[in-house]
C-alpha cells in the first residue's frame, strides 16, 4: 500500500505553509540558538580582521588550515542539493518531490558560506577580492586567467547563480499560493516576487520543461566546480596534492558528504516541522542506498589516492603519505575517516530497517560529515607542512580558536539561514505534491496491491 | 464589439473537463478558453489546445552570449597585459576553456530563465479575471473573445457546476498584488 497520506491541494497548502504562516515557540528557540552560533562566527571574522592572520595558526608555508578546509567542505556539501535535485528532476523520479527545494537552497546558503572562506582567510578579505571584482580596466591590471584561484570564482559564481535561478524558477507557483493566502504589505511582496503568475496550462508547461532544462544545463556545472576546487590543490606542485585523480575525487567525495546533508535536513525538517506526512521512511530508504554506492565509489577513489602516492615512487610524495598514515594526528584521522564515513554508517545502511529508521538516519548522515570535514583537512594540510624538500622549511600547523569559531559558526551561519528560508518560504515545493498526489494510485495485481505511480508518456 | 473575459470555478476536476467538453461541442474552440490550476495536469486534461513557445532557442542565444564573454575576458585581457611567462604562448588555450566553459553555461541558463518568463509571459501587469480559489486547488477555466460566445461560455459552465462564473470589467486587469475586497 502507499506510504503517502492522500490529501487535496488545500490540505497540502495548509500543512506545507505552516512554517510560513505560523510562529511556533520551537522557531524563535531555534533562531537563538544558531543566532548565537552565527554570533560567534562574526566574533571570530571580527577578531581575525581586527588582528590580522597571526591569530590564526597558520604559517609558512602552511598558509592554508582550517579556513581553506571549511570553504572545500562546504563546497561538497553544496555539491549535493542541485545534484540530487537534477538528477531526480531528470529521471523523475518520485522520491524527489520532498527533497528537492529545501536540497537546492541548502545548495545556495552552502555555496554562499563557502566563498567566503577563500577572502576570509586572507585575514584582509577586502584586499582580495579585487583581484577578481571589479576588473580594472582603467589601468589594464587584470587577474591571470591561467591561475585556479580565477577559475575557482568564476566556477563558483556559475554554480551558485545557476542554483539561486533555479530555485527561484521552481518557487514562483508557491509564491503565488502565498499571495493569495495573504493580506496587506505580505500580499504586496510575495505579489511582486510571484511576477503575476495565475497557473495557466503555458505557465505549467514551461514550468515543466525549465525544470529538466536547467538540471540538464546544471549538472556539468556542479561536476565542474568541484574538479576546479580539486584543481586549486592539483594543478600546483605541493606533494600529494599534484595528483591526477583528484579532480574525481573530490567530486564524489562532495556527493558523498553532500548526499549526507541532504538527509541530515530532511530528518531535520521532518522533525521541526512535523512533516511525516511529506517526508517518510520510503524516502530514506531510497537516499540510504543511493548512498551505499556513493560511499562505495568514494571509498575506491580514497585508496586510489594511496596507490598513486605509492606507484609514483616519488620520495617526497611517499614521506608526505608516510606522514599522513603513521604519525599523529594524520594516523587518528585516517582511521577516523574510514571508520566513521564508511564502515559504521554503510554497515548500518546495508539493513532495510536501519534505512528506514530516521534517527539511525540522521546519526549516521552526521557521522559522514564528520568523516568528510576530517578529510579534507587530511587532505591538505600533510603535503603542506612539507611542501619544501628541506627540512628547515618544514612546519607544523596549530588551529588556533578563532579559526575553530569561524569554522563551528559557518555551521550555525548556514542551519540559521535555512530557518530563516523556510520562515519565508515553503521548504517543500507545494506544486510538486499536489502533482504527486495526483498521480499516486494502488495497482492490484493477483492478490497484491502494489503502490504505483502513474506516469505521463 | 470589444473582447469579454469570464471565469469559471469548479471545484471538481471531472465538472471543469465535462465543461470543456461541452464548450468545444458547442463551437468554442480551445484557443478560446485556458485553464488555470495550482499544478501541472497532464497536456490535453481539459481538451485546452496546444501552444507554441520558443524556450529551446533561448538557452543556445545565452550559451552563444557566455562563450563569447568568455572568450573576450580570457583572450582580451591576456592580448591587452601580454605578459611572457616562462616562454610560453600569450593566449594559452586550456585554462582559459575552462572560464569560456563556465561563461557559455552562466549564459545559457541565465537565459533559459529569462526565456521560462518570457514564455510564460510574466512578470505581466495582471490578467482580466482571477479567482484566488485556484491555487487552494479549484480549478479555473477562463474564456476570452466576442461578448456573445463568453456569455455562451458562461452558461455552459453554469451548467457544468461551475461554483461561481465572473465576468471582467471592461477595459480592466486584475492587480494581483492588492486584496481582492480593496479592489
Amino acid at each position: 500500500m502507499q506510504e503517502r497520506v492522500i490529501m487535496s491541494d488545500q490540505e497540502i497548502n495548509n500543512e506545507l505553509l505552516r512554517s510560513v504562516f505560523e510562529h511556533p515557540l520551537r522557531f524563535w528557540v531555534g533562531a537563538g540558538v544558531l543566532g548565537i552560533f552565527a554570533a560567534m562566527w562574526l566574533i571570530s571574522l571580527s577578531w581575525l580582521i581586527y588582528w590580522g592572520v597571526g591569530v590564526t595558526g597558520l604559517n609558512r608555508p602552511v598558509y592554508w588550515g582550517f579556513l581553506i578546509t571549511n570553504f572545500v567542505f562546504w563546497v561538497g556539501i553544496s555539491h549535493a542539493g542541485t545534484m540530487i535535485s537534477s538528477i531526480l528532476r531528470l529521471t523523475q523520479a518520485e522520491w524527489r518531490r520532498p527533497v528537492v527545494r529545501a536540497a537546492e537552497v541548502m545548495t545556495v546558503f552552502s555555496l554562499g558560506t563557502a566563498a567566503l572562506f577563500p577572502l576570509i582567510h586572507t585575514g584582509r578579505p577586502w584586499r582580495a577580492v579585487y583581484w577578481v571584482f571589479p576588473y580594472d580596466f582603467m589601468r589594464d591590471v587584470f587577474p591571470n586567467v591561467r591561475s585556479p584561484l580565477i577559475w575557482d570564482p568564476s566556477a563558483i559564481f556559475t554554480y551558485l547563480t545557476g542554483s539561486a535561478l533555479f530555485v527561484y524558477t521552481a518557487l514562483i507557483p508557491d509564491l503565488a499560493v502565498i499571495r493569495d493566502r495573504s493580506t496587506g504589505l505580505r500580499r504586496t511582496i510575495y505579489g511582486a516576487l510571484a511576477l503575476g503568475w495565475t497557473g495557466n496550462t503555458r505557465q505549467w508547461k514551461l514550468q515543466g520543461i525549465a525544470g529538466v532544462l536547467i538540471s540538464a544545463l546544471i549538472l556539468p556545472v556542479f561536476v565542474s566546480v568541484h574538479s576546479i576546487v580539486s584543481w586549486d590543490f592539483a594543478v600546483s606542485i605541493v606533494p600529494i596534492w599534484h595528483a591526477t585523480v583528484f579532480a574525481p575525487y573530490f567530486v564524489v567525495g562532495a556527493v558523498h558528504s553532500g548526499v549526507s546533508a541532504v538527509l541530515t535536513l530532511m530528518a531535520g525538517m521532518r522533525w521541526f516541522f512535523k512533516w511525516e506526512k511529506f517526508i517518510r521512511p520510503e524516502h530514506f530508504d531510497a537516499v540510504g542506498r543511493l548512498l551505499i554506492v556513493i560511499a562505495t565509489v568514494w571509498l575506491y577513489f580514497f585508496f586510489l589516492d594511496f596507490v598513486f602516492a605509492i606507484a609514483a615512487e616519488e620520495t617526497r610524495e611517499l614521506a608526505v603519505m608516510e606522514r599522513r598514515v603513521f604519525e599523529w594526528p594524520y594516523w587518528f584521522l585516517l582511521v577516523e575517516i574510514i571508520i566513521l564515513g564508511y564502515l559504521i554508517p554503510v554497515g548500518m545502511w546495508l539493513k532495510r530497517s536501519v534505512r528506514r529508521n530516521i534517527k539511525l538516519m540522521f546519526w549516521s548522515s552526521l557521522l559522514v560529515n564528520v568523516a568528510m570535514w576530517s578529510e579534507r583537512y587530511w587532505l591538505i594540510v600533510p603535503g603542506i607542512e612539507r611542501k619544501y624538500e628541506l627540512k628547515f622549511s618544514w612546519s607544523f600547523y596549530n588551529p588556533q580558536l578563532v579559526e575553530l569559531g569561524l569554522v563551528v559558526g559557518s555551521f550555525g551561519i548556514v542551519v540559521f539561514l535555512l530557518l530563516m528560508f523556510s520562515k519565508l518560504f515553503p521548504p517543500i515545493v507545494l506544486w510538486e505534491e499536489k502533482e504527486g498526489q495526483r498521480f499516486a494510485a494502488n495497482v492490484k495485481i493477483g492478490q497484491a496491491v502494489v503502490p504505483a505511480i502513474v506516469k505521463e508518456e | 464589439m470589444a473582447d469579454r473575459a469570464v471565469i469559471g470555478v469548479f471545484e471538481d476536476v471531472d465538472d471543469a473537463a465535462s465543461a470543456t467538453q461541452s464548450m468545444l461541442d458547442n463551437g468554442i474552440s480551445g484557443e478560446d478558453f485556458d485553464i488555470l490550476s495550482s499544478s501541472p495536469f497532464p497536456h490535453g486534461s481539459f481538451g485546452e489546445a496546444e501552444r507554441h513557445h520558443n524556450l529551446y532557442v533561448f538557452p543556445l542565444i545565452g550559451a552563444a552570449c557566455g562563450f563569447i564573454t568568455g572568450v573576450l575576458i580570457t583572450a582580451g585581457t591576456q592580448i591587452s597585459w601580454p605578459l611572457v611567462t616562462g616562454g610560453k604562448p600569450i593566449l594559452s588555450i586550456p585554462p582559459m576553456l575552462v572560464i569560456m566553459y563556465e561563461g557559455t553555461m552562466l549564459g545559457a541558463i541565465i537565459f533559459t530563465v529569462l526565456g521560462v518568463l518570457f514564455e510564460s509571459r510574466i512578470p505581466s501587469a495582471g490578467p482580466r479575471v482571477y479567482d484566488p480559489r485556484v491555487t487552494a486547488g479549484y480549478i479555473g477555466v477562463i474564456v476570452s473573445g466576442a461578448e456573445e460566445m463568453v456569455r455562451r461560455a458562461a452558461q455552459i459552465m453554469t451548467d457544468s457546476g461551475a461554483e461561481d462564473v465572473k465576468f471582467d470589467e471592461e477595459g480592466k486587469t486584475i492587480n494581483l498584488l492588492e486584496d481582492p475586497e480593496d479592489q
